[in-house]
């Protein structure tokens, strides 16, 4: 994800400071990955370079970067465009468990073992997934949620997979 | 409850079932062990085994042999009767669809299993308002299950399960029927409220996103069972 278009858009709600900055993409966006200030500073500097941002005031503080940063017209011209923009859908047509699969299949080792272990493995994530959903607000339930229906992807096609194995041991042998 | 050996076992146990219908065997040698509290997910493609698995769980069918303990009584030597009483007072009931009475109201499916535990009328009505009231249904209580939608109708039918705070709940596709949405909120219902009531449950789905509500999985394929211990 564009770390410096998504700085942009929460930009347009008003001007803030990189600290603000920070704060606003951990709290919204951050999961598990909260940014380092570096990459907030690095990402601003580069923006203001561009054009997108402009300091908006400089108030005396704490720290060295008390600078405002708001976005300009060319910075919400790039919102505009980025979010439109369709995201590429991923094509996943290198998948390492099919490679497992199909070596498990030519070495005479048990591909249902392979798959089994990685339904577990699955699951195991699903139910920590669905345990925070559960515990959590509505954003957090809607990014569990995506990545629950992704995982859920994986299984179905595990699930395919284990009922066309004598199949595909045939055709790979 | 009895004694402290019987509870502090597993609540069901069942070993090596067999069962066939005609020349097809549904079940070939299955087996899991319950315990208590716990959410088990049994998974499965279609026509693995898993709902037969849960029938002779439950006692609906005997297998053609193995064993099903349940509190370390061999449920399958049972008499009929026996059976029957045991699925009323210690089991709970949530199918696809179709289990409620279309001719009673909301309020009456689930106050019947009490009133045929032989509970006045009164005292059942009110048991069932707060089961209904729990699932978030009390304002369906005068309807009949024709006039509710999908989701009210399932989760009427979690409370008529749990109305009698039995041991083990067994839910065979309990969402199937429903769209994502009001799957997730029955789901999450069926299982708080299990976990409140401290009931077991035997979830049988081929839907990961709801198994991922169990605290484990045991996967039925061509009648066998699978459990995969994960390397910690």
């Amino acid at each position: 994800m564009s770390i410096g278009l998504t700085l942009l858009g929460l930009l347009e709600t008003g001007p803030r400071h990189g600290y603000d900055l920070k704060r606003a993409y951990d709290e919204h966006f951050g999961q598990d990955r909260p940014l380092h200030y570096g990459q907030v500073y690095s990402t601003l500097s580069r923006l203001l370079r561009d054009g997108l941002v402009e300091v908006d005031g400089v108030e005396a503080g704490e720290g060295p970067e008390r600078k405002r940063y708001a976005i300009t017209a060319a910075g919400v011209t790039d919102v505009d465009e980025w979010l439109v923009t369709p995201e590429r859908p991923e094509p996943y047509l290198h998948s390492t468990l099919y490679t497992k699969v199909v070596l498990a299949l030519m070495s005479g080792r048990s591909a249902a073992e392979v798959l089994d272990v990685q339904r577990a493995s699955h699951l195991e994530t699903m139910r920590a997934l669905t345990r925070r959903k559960l515990a959590g607000d509505l954003a957090d339930q809607l990014i569990c949620d995506h990545a629950l229906f992704h995982l859920e992807a994986d299984l179905r096609w595990l699930e395919l997979t284990a009922a066309r194995l004598d199949q595909l041991a045939e055709e790979v042998r | 409850m009895t004694g402290a050996n019987v509870d502090a076992g597993p609540l069901l146990e069942a070993a090596d079932l067999r069962k066939s219908f005609g020349p097809t065997p549904a079940l070939d040698g299955a087996g899991m062990r319950l315990w208590p509290g716990e959410v088990v997910a049994v998974m499965g493609p279609s026509g693995s085994g898993k709902s037969t698995l849960l029938h002779c769980l439950a006692g609906i069918i005997r297998p053609d042999s193995g064993t099903v303990l349940y509190r370390g009584a061999e449920l399958s030597s049972l008499p009929d009767v026996a059976r029957s009483e045991l699925r009323r007072t210690d089991f709970g009931f949530v199918f696809q669809f179709g289990q409620l009475v279309p001719e009673l109201t909301c309020l009456e499916n689930v106050a019947l299993p009490l009133r045929l535990g032989g509970m006045r009328r009164r005292e059942a009505e009110r048991s069932a308002t707060e089961w209904l009231e729990r699932l978030e249904v009390a304002d369906v209580a005068d309807k009949r299950p024709g006039e509710t939608s999908g989701g009210q109708g399932q989760r009427v039918a979690v409370a008529r399960a749990l109305v009698t705070r039995p041991k083990v709940v067994f839910a065979d596709e309990p969402t199937g029927a429903l769209d994502s949405l009001n799957g997730e909120r029955v789901m999450k219902l069926l299982v708080n409220v299990a976990k409140e009531a401290n009931a077991a449950v035997v979830l049988v789905t081929h839907e990961a996103r709801v198994a991922a509500y169990s605290d484990r999985e045991v996967v039925v394929r061509d009648g066998k069972t699978r459990q995969v211990e994960l390397a910690q």
